[in-house]
């Protein structure tokens, strides 16, 4: 895989028109890359699912290239047609369309500059496989006072030419004071055996609301990994929803930093796994200054050899007294090959805070079937009510009527 | 001055923390073969003994250092620690009590454990460790008529050598991880007990443990076997000198339990945590593991941790027959610049296993205390349940804690549930005591213990009274 990743370096090289001093400093992260490899079990956060051995297990001969120079076709019948938004089309990663048409052109400014820069810095390796392969990234900002009018849907599609390949994926997102954006990513694709690696950066700036809905809904075999880092200044709010249920492979994880006094994060999210499928979710909220709120609840129902993966932490920073957080979270196996792991997690150093969290996971409770099954409904009848129920909890948190209630048809859930 | 008054003015400064001279032999420093071979030389080990020893330190050779624990510490030199210190006067162990050197005697009377028989009025049999070896241990001849073998490890390994090669690293191999396997090689005493079929246990056994030399690592190995439909309480407190070095204590300790047996453990942890300013003191890196071999079995993990520099040990129960039961309850306080990472593993392989864990973990000044515990629940383990509870409780800004549960459920027939909360004792409640007339500090104690009292009813009276005490004064000069 070394070779593979220095040819296909220097192959993007020689077509794109990076400056040298860009050139450099990818390779920088290339070798970073090259020297650390994919994380694998011994690293604590990816202990439960090792992406080194699903990658060497379902992809042969991953390749780092590729050719960016003529356009896809836009299969338009997978658009969302339900709901008016403004759309970002990536197909097999590379940006086919940017269309804000609802929105006040002034308000926004999409910049495509490529540059560098040394954000998050850290223990991860796929931050730097993104650095050195991603060839160009959007920014997007929302003027202050400004609230985006229609949620702004990112299609994320893949085709045939597609077929073991790597795509990173990078975007910015800037929240200018009192101002709102309400983002859904879509994963729509139907190739199999690649490998996505997006990378968000949010900087939401005082006052302002970020939601941000993640829907992973059509079967696929590919292995996706997705990071959002998440800066919140004064009394803003960020909302993240996660439905993850039908790629091979899916790990999300949320860096939330509070770093302005009453602002707050929440995150939601839904496990629906079948059929071999593994998924996690990681969270990592920093509390860093006083009066700070965090919510998590992640629910997840399991069967046939599929395993879900929660992980969340709270960090208290000893500054950052009058902190209130939570978590919890839950799951239902639905047979004995299924598997749920948590590990919900704890770092306080200030004392005046209140943080709690649960965990609970078991099989479905025959009391209750049999409660429903005695007023005429049928086994099966009873079993998917019950989830039904368990499942539309989290669903509720969604604070978006509108996208609340077509990520209630989407994923088939009742009231 | 009232009772609590006197208690704590005893009690304040570190009050094991005295030394006693007494001539000692020790190996030579370092680690190696060589220090292997003398130690089991000097023990008159038979050749299996000293195999199991080799074996291990092999394996040791090949092992890393972990370091993925909360508390760091500076790198430990290994080959500049003593691996073996007896007192001198037990070269040839003496047959009675009235042999043992009279200023071994007194040091155990200064810790409050006579171990003439005589002077017990509650009826505790006591093994006494000092530094390597186990100086006297009491009340054989009761136990001995109920078939109760309790005696040290070295004596088990000349007289019941069957027993101890049938069980000794079962539970905890000798390819285990990197200080159960330092152990392994180099362990120089400990207490052996094993409780004979359909026998309840009619005393408490007890182990006291006392590092005295310095430059010493302690090594003890300690092996309880219960036999089918047996029963028995086992106690265990350690002590400390006071010492600017800081001191490694890495023992071993087995607990089998057969068919339908009980084995109760019970620790008061009270090693020399260190001055305030966080010098010296105790690392106390212990490997603790109870095996519920037989159907109906059960192990309950009862620890009170106020000591050590560092406290780096997880209990953990493998609950292999069916229906057994496996509990761990656990009161940790750190205070000064003590740290912990302690907690327990419950692994459920059995069918109808269940486990329950109760922990309580307070810190107060600079300190850090991390609770990490993992609950794994197999496949195969039809049926079975944990409930695990752990609340911490911070006083102050300047210490921290933490919660890191591991859960794996891979059973649908399976519950697991688990709480956490992490707070502060509440104004509201300060406010009701003093109102009350108790001042600021006993205001605390009192809620510290209500805290803690779900833990403090497991143990043993003789030790709840005690360890109600350490709690107390552990926290002293945290409030205000």
């Amino acid at each position: 895989m070394k070779e593979q990743l220095k040819t296909d370096f220097e192959k993007i090289q020689k077509v794109s028109s990076f400056s040298s001093k860009d050139v450099e400093t990818k390779r920088f992260y290339l070798n970073k890359f090259i020297e650390r490899g994919f994380p694998n079990r011994k690293l604590e956060n990816w202990k439960f699912l090792d992406l080194d051995k699903i990658i060497n297990k379902s992809i042969n001969e991953l390749s780092f290239y590729n050719d960016y120079s003529t356009t896809n076709k836009i299969d338009t019948s997978i658009f969302i047609d339900v709901l008016e938004h403004n759309k970002i089309i990536f197909i097999n990663g590379r940006i086919e369309k940017i269309d804000f048409s609802y929105e006040d052109k002034n308000q926004i400014e999409i910049s495509d500059d490529f540059k560098i820069d040394y954000k998050f810095d850290n223990n991860n390796s796929l931050i730097d496989l993104n650095k050195a392969f991603s060839n160009k990234y959007f920014k997007i900002l929302i003027k202050k006072g400004y609230s985006i009018k229609k949620p702004l849907i990112i299609y994320h599609l893949t085709n045939e030419k597609m077929k073991s390949k790597n795509i990173n994926l990078r975007l910015d997102f800037e929240l200018e004071q009192n101002s709102s954006l309400k983002l859904i990513d879509f994963f729509s694709d139907i190739t199999d055996t690649n490998f996505m690696n997006i990378l968000y950066n949010f900087d939401i700036k005082k006052d302002s609301i970020l939601k941000n809905y993640k829907i992973d809904k059509s079967f696929n075999k590919n292995i996706k990994y997705s990071y959002n880092n998440i800066n919140q200044e004064k009394n803003s709010i960020s909302e993240t929803f996660i439905f993850s249920a039908s790629s091979d492979y899916f790990k999300n994880e949320i860096n939330c930093n509070l770093k302005g006094e009453y602002s707050s994060a929440f995150v939601n999210g839904i496990f629906s796994l079948k059929d071999n499928k593994q998924h996690e979710i990681r969270t990592s909220i920093n509390h860093l200054v006083e009066n700070t709120k965090s919510y998590q609840l992640i629910k997840s129902v399991l069967g046939e050899n599929s395993k879900a993966v929660y992980q969340g932490r709270i960090y208290v920073d000893s500054i950052a007294q009058k902190t209130d957080g939570y978590q919890l979270s839950k799951a239902i196996l639905l047979d004995e090959t299924s598997e749920f792991n948590a590990k919900p997690e704890l770092e306080i150093y200030a004392d005046d805070v209140k943080c709690s969290h649960g965990s609970a996971s078991g099989s479905l409770n025959e009391n209750s079937i049999f409660y429903l099954m005695s007023r005429g409904l049928n086994y099966k009848e009873s079993k998917e009510l019950l989830i039904n129920g368990f499942l539309l909890d989290v669903v509720e948190k969604i604070t978006d009527v509108e996208i609340r209630n077509l990520i209630k048809n989407m994923i088939g859930l009742t009231e | 001055m009232d009772t609590r008054e006197k208690d704590i003015e005893n009690l304040k400064d570190y009050k094991y923390g005295f030394t006693t001279d007494i001539e000692n032999i020790r190996a030579p420093k370092g680690l190696n073969e060589d220090v292997i071979k003398f130690i089991s030389n000097i023990k008159k080990e038979p050749k299996w003994m000293l195999d199991f020893r080799l074996k291990a330190f092999q394996r040791f050779k090949l092992l890393k250092e972990p370091d993925w624990q909360k508390p760091k510490y500076p790198k430990i030199d290994y080959q500049d620690l003593y691996y073996y210190s007896a007192p001198k006067s037990m070269k040839d162990k003496p047959k009675s009590l009235d042999e043992l050197d009279p200023k071994l005697l007194e040091t155990y009377n200064k810790l409050g454990i006579p171990l003439q028989e005589q002077a017990r009025l509650n009826g505790i049999a006591v093994d006494a460790v000092f530094d390597s070896v186990s100086v006297a241990t009491t009340f054989k001849g009761e136990l001995t008529k109920h078939g109760i073998i309790f005696c040290s490890m070295s004596e088990a390994i000349q007289k019941h050598p069957d027993l101890v090669k049938k069980y000794l690293g079962t539970v905890i191999p000798t390819t285990d991880h990197f200080f159960a396997t330092l152990n392994s090689a180099v362990f120089t005493d400990g207490s052996f007990v094993y409780i004979p079929e359909g026998v309840k246990c009619p005393m408490e056994l007890s182990t006291y443990f006392r590092i005295n030399a310095s430059e010493t690592g302690q090594f003890e190995r300690t092996l309880i076997i219960a036999d089918k439909g047996s029963y028995v309480s086992y106690l265990e407190g350690c002590t400390a000198p006071m010492r600017d070095e800081n001191q490694l204590h890495a023992a071993n300790v087995e607990l089998i339990a057969l068919d339908d047996a009980e084995i109760k453990y019970s620790t008061v942890q009270n090693w020399y945590p260190g001055d305030e300013n966080g010098k010296g003191g105790i690392y106390n890196f212990v490997t603790k593991r109870g095996l519920c071999k037989g159907k109906n079995s059960k192990i309950s993990w009862t620890q009170v941790e106020t000591g050590s520099a560092i406290t780096w040990k997880y209990p953990s129960c493998i609950l292999r027959g069916d229906n057994s039961i496996g509990e761990f309850y656990s009161i940790a306080i750190t205070n000064n610049h003590q740290k912990a990472d302690t907690g327990t593993k419950m692994i459920h392989l059995g069918k109808n296993t269940k486990s329950k864990i109760i922990s309580k973990g307070i810190s107060a000044g600079f300190s850090d205390m991390t609770y990490r515990g993992l609950v794994d629940i197999n496949s195969k383990a039809k049926n079975s349940s944990n409930y695990t509870q752990c609340d911490s409780l911070l006083m102050g800004n300047k210490c921290g804690a933490h919660t890191v549960p591991y859960i794996k459920n891979k059973n649908f027939d399976s519950n697991i549930a688990h709480e956490a909360t992490t707070s502060k004792i509440s104004e509201e409640q300060l406010h009701y005591c003093q109102q009350r007339g108790l001042n600021p500090e006993e205001a605390v104690g009192l809620i510290v213990n209500g805290f803690c009292k779900e833990v403090l009813q497991q143990l043993p009276m003789e030790f709840a009274v005690e360890a109600q005490k350490l709690v107390g004064i552990s926290l002293e000069g945290s409030v205000g």
